[in-house]
This record gives C-alpha cells, structure tokens and sequence, in this order.
C-alpha cells in the first residue's frame, strides 16, 4: 500500500474510531460477537446456496433438473443475505476501524469477494443466455466446471480470511 | 472427578499440546471448523426453509433433503473432527465454559429435533411432500431447526470471546 494511502487510510480509521456509534459499540460488548454470529448465519446460506450452484455446474448435484432451475432457486440466496451481510460488516467495522480495514486478511477478503460476486453473475448471464451451457458441448462444459470449482475456492478462501482478521489483528 | 482426570490427560496428549503450542495450527484447524460449520448449517437451511415453505417449493422435499443431507453430514463431520482437536488443546477450560456447554446442549436438541421429524414428521410425507404448502408439523421442525443452529453459531461465537 502507497504511504499516502495508508495516511488517508489512518485519518478515515480514526475518525470513524471516535464517531458517537463507534464509541457505542466499543463500550457494549456483547454488540460484536451477536452481529458476528448473525454474519456467519448469513454467510452459511450464501456459501451453502453458491456450493449448490457450482455442484450442479459440475453435475455432481441435481443433474436430473435443468441447470436454470437450480439456479433460480439458489441464486436468491447468493443475493439477499448479502444485504445482512454488508450491514452486519459495516458494524464490525464501525465498532472496530482500524483492525478491520487495515488489516490484510480484511482486504484480501474484500478483494476475494468482488472476485466470487463477480463469478456468480457471469454464471447467471451464461446459463440465462445458454440453459444447456453446463450440459451440451465438452468444450462449454469443461469450462463450466472449471468456473464451478473456482467459485468453491473463492468462498472457502473468503470464509478463512474472514476467521484470520482475528489473528492479523 | 474421574471426568477431570479424563481431560486432564486429553490436554497433555502429544497432539493436543501441539496444537497449543503452535502458532498456526489452532487458527487453521478453527478455519476449517467454521467453514465446515457454515456448510452444515447452510445446507440444513435449505431443507428447513422447504420444511417451512419459503424456498425451493418446486422441488419435493424428499428430493431436496436426498440432495443436500449428504453433503450436511460430510461437512458434520468434518466440523466434529476439528472442533475435538480444538476442545483437545485447552479441554479442561472448555469444559467448564458456559457457551461450550451450551453448544453441545443445542447440538443435542438439534439432533433430536431431526431424529423426532425423520421417525414421525416424514410418516405421512407422501401426502404433502411434492406440494408447495407443508403441514404445521413439518413448519415446527423447520422453524426450531433453523432458530437452533442460529443458536448454535452465536454459542460457538460466544466461546471465542470468553476463553482467552
């Protein structure tokens, strides 16, 4: 990181450090781990709904339905916790600035994440132009597999940097 | 107590004091407890939403749970493995946590919830297993499932912020 970014980086920590709700959350501690746990909760879902999506892809799951159909019913739940999931982060890193955004298990994992989200909607643009792309064509899908166990790698590896923040902190 | 000699004895293993002492080793294996644990409770979620009648209603609930139970059990192990490993390197600590307690109470209750709906919820199945509407049986053990292993993660959570 450029030391001018990281001087913006310090100014912003510390700023949302001394901010009314900042200092809340700091001094109600059971504030932290409650919203932990609905983060995991919420976490479960997307990384359980995303492992349908690529096991399908890789037609180890639910081969006998077309691929579209496994998709809108999961896909949802890759989307709509991701709102709980986003307002649950912002608390943690509101009660807890500096050890979170400063952290590189906490970058790499946003980094990971844009990365996975990213992933899932090209998936849901391919199968929606093309119902058969994980089914028909060993070119389409191999390719699909390859996408499928990209995507599991990518939301294990957030899952684990997500518990390293703990210990980068 | 003889069941504190047990542990006492658990914690001095080559394999515990390992873990312990190592810098690494208990943040990885806790990596892999929590990803296993995500992929048990959100894949019990999926069938509990079903059982409610929220989610995947265009799939018969026996399908659904053929789907998706084996990859709950792999996981669930999995999630057993590393947290014995985990208990093992501070076991007569743990032992005496409240939230540690607790959890394996939830799990109990969690598996006896699931043991009551596969010997009589799943009975009558045949009558309303492919509709979209479900019976208030099966929305009872879907809801106490799902409120349980909610329970269980804030539990497990609570652990971490009271051992060390």
């Amino acid at each position: 990181m450029t030391p001018t970014l990281n001087k913006s980086l310090n100014v912003i920590c510390a700023w949302i450090d001394q901010t009314p709700l900042s200092q809340a959350i700091q001094v109600t501690n059971w504030v932290v781990p409650t919203v932990q746990a609905v983060h995991i909760a919420a976490i479960a879902l997307v990384a359980s709904s995303a492992l349908m999506i690529d096991l399908r892809l890789l037609r180890v799951f639910g081969a006998d339905q077309p691929a579209k159909a496994v998709l809108s019913r999961f896909l949802p739940f890759v989307w709509w916790p991701m709102i709980v999931l986003l307002a649950t982060g912002v608390i943690m890193i509101v009660g807890e600035p500096a050890r979170s955004l400063k952290n590189p298990a906490f970058q790499l994992k946003m980094a990971l994440l844009i990365t996975a989200l990213i992933v899932t909607a090209v998936v849901q643009l391919l199968v929606r132009r093309n119902p058969k792309f994980a089914d028909k064509g060993a070119r389409r899908r191999g390719a699909a597999a390859a996408i499928a166990v990209a995507s599991m790698l990518l939301w294990a590896c957030i899952i684990f940097a997500g518990r390293w923040i703990a210990y980068y902190a | 107590m003889e069941i504190d000699r047990a542990l006492v004895w658990l914690q001095a293993t080559p394999l515990a004091t390992t873990i312990a002492e190592n810098d690494v080793l208990f943040p990885w294996i806790e990596s892999v407890h929590v990803l296993a644990i995500v992929l048990v409770v959100g894949t019990i979620s999926i069938v509990d939403l079903r059982l409610i009648g929220v989610a995947s209603l265009d799939r018969a609930v026996s399908r659904l749970m053929h789907d998706v139970l084996p990859f709950t059990w792999g996981a669930f192990v999995v999630a057993a493995i590393t947290g014995s490993l985990l208990f093992s390197s501070n076991a007569t600590n743990y032992a005496h946590n409240f939230f540690f307690r607790g959890k394996l109470v939830l799990l109990v209750l969690a598996g006896l919830n699931m043991a009551l709906f596969h010997l009589i919820g799943v009975r009558d199945i045949g009558t309303w297993g492919t509709k979209r509407k479900t019976p208030l049986a099966a929305k009872a053990a879907g809801g106490v499932s799902l409120l349980l292993w909610i329970l269980v993660i804030g539990f497990g959570r609570g652990i971490g912020f009271t051992m060390h």
